[in-house]
């Protein structure tokens, strides 16, 4: 294995992503909203294509308009149509996604060769090729990718800490959130645009299977080890970060055993995410698989009595 | 184009086409079944998690058969691959959701995210095999129905009646678990069987959809001609039967449409055909769609109004006539002008409102207006508002005699009820009320009726 200053920066590029995405994702779990992520990342398709079709540039402001937009559509489409057709959550999601995700389809091909734009590099990413494009900075040169999902999530960060007890309330009691006078509608759409403009923002730099990962997983996993909310937010992160570097390190090197040069490494810090979890899940002191196992097993003493 | 190729797909003279027209629509009836009872157990999005997860599936199936010396790209070994991914996927979500306090989003998300990630990773892996040539493995993310040949068809077909075949053999169990999983236990039935036998059948439909759709859209099929069902009708057999026909018609539609546009991808055009079907009917159908709904609501709050003027002006009538209450209790009301600000005082109403109300029911001929500002109710209209009255006392009557409502607060229950109590209602009431005090041919209000604005 050969670690170099590439390395290094991809690892810091993930890190990052991975903590911006992880915060928010923390109160998606908790309102019981895990698939918007998922939902999100694959709506904002059309957004790309209508921004590049209208400006005819792959400049990053009018295509992180564009999406960002198109992703806070989704959050209020999918409200709509449960709120006035009764339909229940996860359907209306469903819907509103695929049918927005096909529409951008349809946008790119029917544009034909006009639309310089891959809905693969989209959906996967390119992680490995960050370190390439860089912006200097205070006298350094850092990748573009590192500064944006950096900034997004000292954003998000910002964000959380000014909120925190707003976002709290509402997660845990909406309707007591309301009558204190936070509106949890607010609230709501505030997060939806975090949720938005974080992936959007992470799309064109690491890709976004990394980013439903890391929405979620990574809080899940903190869910398993703590009941207090700071912590969880505290312990999702380093689990992101944790991602991250394994997701990395197994990049490169678990195809070389199979004699591969390397693999997608986006799609390895997601599947890091969930070995973390998997670790979790079945060791985890009190709560985990083991420990349970290890409860049911200890038989039962006799009373004095008998 | 010419009309002549028009004629030519429409009526599926063209072999291609009428493979990909009948495999996409027979896959529409099949996705649009099982999804019904996956919308009503709401685990709509489980399609979602579970596409996505037959990714690492089809990767390792491929790259297996690449690295063993067959051919990678064939059908059915892919889609073995798929499903044996799929189902592990399914039980993994099943165990969390068991062993875990996280919920069943969570659960769905965890799965879909990493085992996508995994099948990234793979397939990026597989794809510098030497001699494998990957170049079709995307078109199980966004589909390809023109690559869908003979043994394919068939394939899809047998697999589209077997599931099909299930659902309606399965049919009573699944009603019982979406509506009540807790008796279906009771009655033998463990809703976790069932449930793995519906995301089964769920995995087949995911799994032989791939090909046609794609693992992103055939999420589509299993979720929006359900929906699109349930705004026509409140009976799950028709629900299913419409959802097949959803299903069927979008595939249809979708595929003969890209027929005619081959550079449009076919399976984003039955999504969006089926989005079209879903969103006119959320809007139109007559059962639950927004539109019926919303009017039927404003037919009620408007003849909920006019009955509350017609109340109203009854009992300025009845506080001004003279009569004392004969021995039956009732007494006799005399029908006279009264004017717009003694009914405007009855309740909190604007003025605005009352008028509006009033001038509805000038065109029913319940009242009129006079030229010297009075108002007077015509024989219909003091017909009526006796009516609306004595039912109004009735149900109040009954509440306080069978429902322990104190008199002082029964005006505003009853008012939430009388408006929509059916003449049989009314004639049950009479009779329970019959022998008690509170019988009486125009029953006295048992609270006192404020006369002017408090």
């Amino acid at each position: 294995m050969n670690w170099t200053t590439f390395d290094t920066w991809i690892v810091i590029t993930g890190a990052l992503c991975a903590m911006g995405c992880a915060l928010p994702g923390c109160f998606l779990v908790l309102r019981k909203m895990s698939m918007m992520g998922d939902a999100i990342s694959h709506a904002v398709l059309p957004g790309l294509a209508a921004a590049f079709l209208v400006t005819g540039s792959r400049a990053s402001l009018t295509m992180f308009l564009g999406a960002a937009i198109v992703g806070v559509l989704t959050a209020v489409f999918t409200q709509w149509i449960s709120r006035f057709g009764n339909v229940d959550r996860g359907a209306a999601m469903g819907i509103v996604f695929t049918t927005l995700f096909a529409l951008g389809l349809i946008l790119i091909k029917s544009a034909g060769h006009k639309v310089d734009l891959d809905p693969d590099c989209v959906l996967y990413g390119a992680i490995e090729l960050t370190p390439l494009d860089t912006l200097s900075l205070f006298g350094y040169e850092i990748p573009r990718a590192a500064v944006v999902s950096g900034s997004t999530f000292l954003l998000n960060l910002l964000i959380i800490i000014i909120l925190f007890k707003e976002f709290r309330l509402s997660a845990f009691d909406s309707g007591l959130a309301d009558t204190l006078g936070f509106s949890s509608h607010f609230l709501h759409y505030l997060l939806m645009i975090m949720v938005a403009v974080t992936t959007v923002a992470s799309f064109e730099a690491v890709g976004s299977v990394i980013v439903i990962a890391m929405l979620i997983v990574p809080a899940a996993t903190a869910l398993l080890l703590t009941h207090r909310l700071s912590l969880v937010l505290i312990l999702s992160c380093l689990f992101a970060v944790a991602a991250a570097f394994l997701g990395h390190l197994g990049a490169i090197t678990i195809p070389t055993w199979f004699g591969f040069s390397d693999t997608n490494t986006s799609g390895m810090m997601a599947t890091a995410t969930g070995f973390l979890f998997l670790l979790v899940w079945v060791f985890a002191p009190k709560t985990g698989l083991m420990a349970k196992l290890r409860n049911h097993s200890q038989e039962l003493e006799l009373p004095e009595s008998l | 184009m010419d009309l002549e190729y028009l004629w030519e797909i429409l009526t599926l003279r063209n072999y291609n086409t009428r493979l990909v027209v009948l495999s996409t629509s027979i896959l529409g009836v099949a996705a649009g079944l099982v999804g019904s009872f996956l919308l009503l157990r709401k685990r709509s999005l489980m399609g979602d998690a579970l596409s996505h997860a037959t990714l690492p599936g089809i990767a390792l199936a491929f790259g297996l058969m690449t690295a063993w010396g067959f051919d990678g790209k064939s059908l059915p070994t892919l889609l073995a691959g798929a499903t044996i991914s799929g189902v592990l996927g399914v039980l993994l979500m099943l165990a969390i959701r068991r062993t875990t306090r996280l919920r069943d989003d969570v659960a769905m998300g965890l799965v879909l995210s990493v085992f996508f990630g995994a099948g990234i990773a793979l397939l990026t892996v597989v794809q510098k095999l030497p001699g494998a040539s990957a170049a079709g493995l995307e078109s199980f993310i966004y589909g390809q129905p023109a690559s869908i040949i003979w043994s394919d068809f068939l394939l899809i077909t047998t697999v589209c009646l077997g599931i099909t075949l299930a659902t309606l053999l399965l049919f009573k169990e699944f009603t019982l678990l979406c509506f009540d999983d807790a008796f279906a236990a009771a009655q033998g039935w463990q809703a976790l069987r069932l449930d793995i036998a519906l995301l089964a059948l769920v995995t087949a439909v995911t799994v032989i959809g791939l090909q046609s759709v794609g693992l992103i859209l055939i999420i589509a099929f299993l979720i929006t001609p359900p929906t699109t069902a349930r705004f026509w009708t409140n009976k799950l057999s028709r629900m299913a039967l419409l959802s097949g026909v959803f299903g069927a018609l979008s595939g249809w539609f979708g595929a003969t449409v890209s027929a005619l546009y081959k550079d449009l991808p076919a399976g984003a055009l039955i999504v969006l055909s089926a989005a079209c079907l879903f969103l006119l009917s959320m809007l139109l159908a007559p059962a639950r769609g927004v539109l019926p709904r919303a009017l039927r609501h404003r037919r009620l709050r408007q003849k909920v109004a006019r009955q509350h003027v017609l109340r109203a002006a009854y009992e300025i009538l009845e506080s001004q006539c003279t009569h004392e209450h004969d021995e039956t209790g009732a007494h006799y009301v005399d029908n006279r002008p009264f004017s717009f600000e003694a009914l405007l005082a009855k309740r909190t109403w604007s003025p605005r409102d009352l008028g509006r109300t009033i001038r509805a029911e000038q065109r029913l001929e319940h009242l009129e207006r006079r030229s010297d500002g009075t108002i007077v109710l015509s024989e219909a209209g003091f017909g009526e508002a006796a009516r609306v009255t004595r039912n109004h006392r009735l149900w109040e009557a009954y509440l306080v005699t069978h429902a322990d409502i104190a008199p002082s607060h029964v005006d505003r229950d009853a008012d939430m009820v009388e408006h929509v109590l059916e003449a049989d209602l009314v004639r049950e009431l009479e009779r329970v009320l019959r022998d008690r005090d509170a019988w009486i041919p125009m029953p006295r209000s048992p609270h006192e009726i404020p006369t002017s604005p408090s």
